[in-house]
Parts: C-alpha cells; sequence; structure tokens
C-alpha cells in the first residue's frame, strides 16, 4: 500500500490538477486553522481566568467570623461571633481528612521599619501550616515552625518585596536582621514568594499567630481559621465543612442555616465552577471547529467524486491492463488522506505559529493569556485528519472501483 | 487457447430486454489470427467484451487457456486480464497525464515491477515499435499511428497470451491501417501470440487467417483467407 511507486502516481496526478488540488486543500487548511486558534484562544482565556487563582491550595478553605442575621435560641441577630484559640483546637479535633489547617489573626497594614526605611505591610499572624495553605515558596532561610508557636518567638517570615522595599543599598542582608513592627523588633527568618496576584500578597510578612496574641491583643482572639481539604472528594470536603460549621454553632450558638454568622469561602466551589465553565466552552470550540472541518472535508470529497468522473476513462484503462478493485480504492483514498493530510499539516502549522505570535506579542490581561495548543491537540487533530481523508477519500473511492471498464472505455 | 460453447448475453435496461448474444460457439487454437466481423449491432463487441473478461456471460461455457472463467470476483478477474490478455482499442485508451514510456509500462506496474525495471522494459517495446525517440512525449503530442503503436507495446509487455483487438484501425488512415496490420501480423508469427481482431474493414480482415461474420448475435460465417 505504501510503496513508493503507488505515491508517484499519486504525485503525477496531482501535478496534473494543481488548482483543483490546491483549493481542495486550502478548504481543509482553513478548518484545521481555525479549531487551532479557537482552541489555542480558549486555552488563552482558561489560563487568564485560572490564573486568578494562583497563590493558594486549590483545596483550601477560608473560614472566618462573621454577625448572626438569624434569631437563634433566644438570641437576638446581629451579634458578633468572635473566634478564638478554643475553636482552632475545636475545628483541628472535630473535622477529619485535612492535611494543613492554620489559625489567623487580621492585623491589617501595619507600619513596619528597618533602620531608616519604612514601609507600610500587611501583616499576618498565622500558624506553620498557612505556608502550605498559601502555597508559597521560601527562597531563602524558612517559614514559620512549631518552636516558633510554643515559644512565642518574635521571628518574622517577609514577602520579596517587603525585602526588597526595606533593604536596600549596601544593605541587602535582610536574614537574621531585626525589623520593627508596629515598633516591636521581629528577626527576619525567611523570604518567601507568594504567585498571588495580590500586590498585597507580595507585600505580606508572616509572624508566629501566639507572639502576635501576646504582643499585640493579650488575648487568645483569632479572625479565621483556613484549612486545606486533601485527597478528600468534593462530597468528602463538603462533609468537612458541614462538621465545622455545625461545630463552631454549637460553641458559638447561632443557626447553623445563619449564612452569615461565620463566612466560608471554599476555593475549590470556585475552581470547579470555572472548570466546568471551561469545559462548556472547549465543548463548544469543538463542535464549531468540527464543524468547519466537516465543511472541509466534504469539499475534498466532493471534489474527489468530481475527479473520479472525469478520470472515468482512465479507470477503465486501469481496470483493463489488471488493476484489482482495491487498488483502485487505494489510490483514490491515499490521495485523499495525501491532501487533507498536507493540507491540514499546513494549516495545523500555521495556526500554531499565529498562536505563538500572538502569545509572544500580546502582553497577558486577567482574562487572556498564553494562547497555546498544546502537543495533544496536535496529535488530536493529526489523527482526525487523518480519518478525514479516509472519509472524504471512501465515497469516491468506492464509485471509482464500481466504474465498469466497459462502460469507461466505450465510445463517446 | 479460447474455448467459447453456446454463450449467451442479454442487457436489461428497465424493462427492456435485449439479447446480444444468442449461442455462440467458437474455437480459437493458440497462434491463431482471427478477425471478426459484423455489423454494428451484431454484437462483435459484446463478444469482445466477454472474452476480455470485461463483462460477464449469462449462459454457456468459456475457458481461456485451460482456466474456466466462471463467477470470478473482480479482483481474480483484474488478474487473469494482466496475465493473459492484452487489448488494443479503436481509440488507443492511453492513460493521458502519462508519457509513452509510462503508459507502455503501466501493465508491469500491475505486476509489481519496480520502476526502474519497467521502464527499461517499456523502452525497449518503445524501440521494437520504432519510438523509442518518443518515449517522453505524451499521446497528445503524437499522431494516430504512433498512438496505436504505443498501444500494442502496451499490450504486449506483460507477456499475454491473447491479443484482443476492437478496431485497431478503425481511427487511422489507410497507410496506416496497414502498417499495424503489418505490426500485429508480425507480432502473431514471431511470438505466437493469439490475436482476435473486430473489424468492419474487409480488407483488414483479409490479412488475417480466419474471418468470423456475426449477424444478430449469432456466428452466420466462417472464412479462411
Amino acid at each position: 500500500m505504501f510503496s513508493l511507486d503507488r505515491w508517484q502516481e499519486i504525485y503525477s496526478t496531482i501535478r496534473k490538477n494543481k488548482l483543483r488540488t490546491f483549493l481542495t486543500g486550502f478548504a481543509v487548511a482553513w478548518g484545521i486553522f481555525m479549531l487551532i486558534i479557537l482552541l489555542g484562544s480558549g486555552n488563552g482565556l482558561e489560563n487568564g481566568v485560572k490564573e486568578q487563582f494562583k497563590g493558594g491550595a486549590m483545596n483550601g478553605v477560608w473560614i472566618s467570623s462573621g454577625i448572626t442575621s438569624i434569631q437563634y435560641k433566644g438570641l437576638k441577630t446581629g451579634r458578633e461571633i468572635k473566634f478564638s484559640d478554643q475553636d482552632y483546637k475545636l475545628i483541628k479535633n472535630s473535622i477529619k481528612g485535612y492535611d494543613h489547617i492554620s489559625a489567623r489573626l487580621f492585623l491589617g497594614s501595619v507600619l513596619v521599619s528597618y533602620k531608616n526605611e519604612y514601609g507600610s505591610f500587611f501583616v499576618s499572624p498565622s500558624h506553620p501550616d498557612y505556608g502550605y495553605i498559601k502555597e508559597i515558596q521560601v527562597l531563602q532561610g524558612r517559614f514559620l515552625n512549631q518552636i516558633d508557636i510554643r515559644e512565642c518567638r518574635k521571628v518574622a517570615a517577609i514577602g520579596e518585596k517587603v525585602k526588597a522595599q526595606l533593604f536596600k543599598g549596601k544593605d541587602t542582608v535582610a536574614l537574621e536582621k531585626y525589623v520593627c513592627i508596629r515598633g516591636v523588633p521581629f528577626k527576619v527568618i525567611g523570604i518567601f514568594r507568594d504567585f498571588g496576584r495580590d500586590d498585597n500578597e507580595q507585600k505580606r510578612i508572616y509572624i508566629p499567630i501566639t507572639t502576635a496574641q501576646k504582643v499585640f491583643y493579650s488575648t487568645n482572639v483569632i479572625n479565621q481559621i483556613s484549612f486545606t481539604t486533601g485527597n478528600a472528594t468534593p462530597e468528602e470536603a463538603d462533609a468537612m465543612l458541614r462538621k465545622a460549621k455545625m461545630t463552631l454553632s454549637r460553641s458559638h450558638t447561632f443557626s447553623p442555616d445563619d449564612p452569615r454568622a461565620i463566612d466560608i469561602m471554599n476555593k475549590s466551589e470556585d475552581v470547579k465552577r470555572v472548570n466546568s465553565l471551561f469545559a462548556g466552552i472547549r465543548m463548544f470550540i469543538w463542535i464549531i471547529g468540527i464543524g468547519t472541518i466537516i465543511a472541509g472535508i466534504v469539499g475534498v470529497s466532493n471534489i474527489m467524486m468530481i475527479s473520479v468522473k472525469e478520470r472515468t476513462k482512465e479507470i477503465g484503462i486501469r481496470k483493463a491492463l489488471g488493476a484489482t478493485p482495491a487498488s483502485i480504492i487505494g489510490l483514490i483514498m491515499q490521495e485523499a488522506i495525501l491532501i487533507t493530510g498536507f493540507a491540514g499539516y499546513v494549516g495545523l502549522v500555521l495556526g500554531v505559529g499565529l498562536l505563538e505570535l500572538i502569545a509572544r506579542n500580546m502582553p497577558p490581561s486577567d482574562f487572556f493569556r498564553n494562547p497555546e495548543a498544546n502537543f495533544a491537540i496536535a496529535i488530536g487533530a493529526t489523527i482526525l485528519l487523518v480519518i478525514a481523508g479516509a472519509f472524504a477519500g471512501f465515497f469516491p473511492a468506492m464509485k471509482a472501483a464500481g466504474i465498469r471498464p466497459i462502460e469507461a472505455l466505450r465510445e463517446e | 487457447m479460447i474455448d467459447i460453447t453456446n454463450i449467451h448475453k442479454t442487457y436489461i435496461t428497465g424493462t427492456n430486454k435485449l439479447h446480444v448474444l444468442k449461442g455462440i460457439d467458437l474455437k480459437v487454437d493458440a497462434g491463431e489470427m482471427i478477425s471478426v466481423m459484423g455489423a454494428s449491432g451484431s454484437g462483435k463487441s459484446t463478444l469482445l467484451n466477454i472474452l476480455g473478461i470485461l463483462d460477464n456471460h449469462d449462459h454457456g461455457e468459456y475457458l481461456l487457456s485451460g482456466i474456466k472463467i466462471e463467477h470470478l470476483n473482480e479482483s481474480k478477474a483484474a488478474q487473469l486480464r494482466n496475465k493473459y490478455l492484452g487489448f488494443v482499442f479503436q481509440s488507443f485508451n492511453l492513460v493521458s497525464f502519462k508519457n509513452a514510456m509510462e503508459n507502455v509500462a503501466l501493465p508491469l506496474y500491475y505486476q509489481n515491477v519496480k520502476r526502474k525495471k519497467r521502464n527499461a522494459i517499456a523502452m525497449e517495446y518503445l524501440d521494437r515499435m520504432g519510438l523509442k525517440e518518443w518515449s517522453h512525449h505524451l499521446p497528445n503530442e503524437l499522431s494516430g499511428g504512433q498512438k496505436q503503436r504505443i498501444a500494442i507495446a502496451r499490450a504486449l509487455i506483460a507477456k499475454p497470451k491473447v491479443i484482443l483487438a476492437d478496431e485497431p484501425t478503425g481511427a487511422l488512415d489507410s497507410v496506416t491501417s496497414q502498417e499495424v496490420m503489418d505490426i500485429l501480423t508480425d507480432i502473431n508469427k514471431n511470438e505466437n501470440i493469439t490475436m482476435l481482431i473486430v473489424t468492419h474493414e474487409l480488407d483488414i480482415a483479409k490479412r488475417t487467417q480466419k474471418t468470423i461474420r456475426i449477424t444478430d448475435g449469432m456466428i452466420t460465417e466462417i472464412v479462411k483467407n
């Protein structure tokens, strides 16, 4: 089937009908080109939106205290719920399946200084696990640890932008230096990078929550409890959240149905919603793209049909000289596959090229970045092309095989 | 070589039945050169198609070189045509986008002979036809006589046992016709290839050993020339 001779036979027919072959191929190339552009743009859109989810584990849950909005057990609405260490321990003991858990305090934007350099940064007291929940990357030194918590050490892990702002000029080594947070000196133990897109996430300082409670509050107040749901399935994660809410509802006496007593942010929910949105978009794109390709294939099939009609006599001659029906089918189908395959490949290359050009020259925005057609798409498109070519060639080939030599060779 | 008994053929188009061959018996020995004559519509082309395994007969028996031709699938028929039969047509039936050499080599392509080898063999046959210098010309650059000589070379290249020629001189002038007949007679004599020529020209028929006249689907006369 793949003998060089067969290809030479096909080449000589194609060379004879350059314009026809070109026009046919163009339809297919255009179809594939459009599919690649559409899929690539879809990916760009998806990358853009997903970028906004960066900086924090995908299975993270954040529970913050709020104000009650439903009367419950004789208590009026508008009560402020206040979390304490007690709640952190309760949650930690009652839910099963989390892999990291941390309490947090919100100090807000705080004036921080090192020698003569000043800056306003978000100071975030937390447990060591928060480093995992936020998926930060330690660049130098270390993050908080359990000993810091137990001994209420005055230590701080600072973001790389904090470091850049406070440690300038000759004094560029930050580790082991003391920075003043609200006038209290803290030793810098590590420098980290946060992948979140918000500038505030980059300009953050983490200190042990126990230290902050002692130094800034003198109580065991906390503002937020955060954990990751580990390998839990979405259903198990839901169950964990319900359990946490029930536990808090009991200890603070608020209605478990109260939507505002506590505020739960569930990142996996958001991710799931966006994923299903993009699954929909992707399907839509494939439908349009395949529709375009089908139009191209029908074109190829049509042209091949005409070609077979034109070549009736030639095919009749071939059959009289000993061509089997299988060899005629092979000849026509291989020609169709060659045309679709080659043209499709050209479309593929042009499409990927254009995407590359866009990706390189267009600055990434919130909703569009890195449009790309990945390897899997290219492989998929290639397989699609060969199948499409075979399909386009099939009916004309069957027609050609059915040509009866006597009728083909009859005098006109 | 060819042995047919009581061959019938009916064409059915819609409700019309056309009984074209009404019981043909014919024996052609190896190396014989026979002409078939008859008015148009007498069934001579149909007979040639059946002999060429280009069409099926309805009844009767056909033995080609001892092989029974009956209920063949298309692939088998194609192989037999390729191996045993050579065709020469009135309108030459050369492939228009192939040059003379490639046209001659085409039957060998279907025998899976390598390109170089089959082109070399094709050149030999073209040389015998005196067309070596024309080997790279396309059919439409050649005269009728040249085209028919290429067609004859193509019919010969697979070394067939029988050559079937349908009005081989029908499109040629009388001088060229005689030249083509010279070639066919030579081949018949020197290579002992059986030859069956359909014609309506008496002087062409006279050059064969035997003339068979078909009238209305039956053999009515066999004349030795």
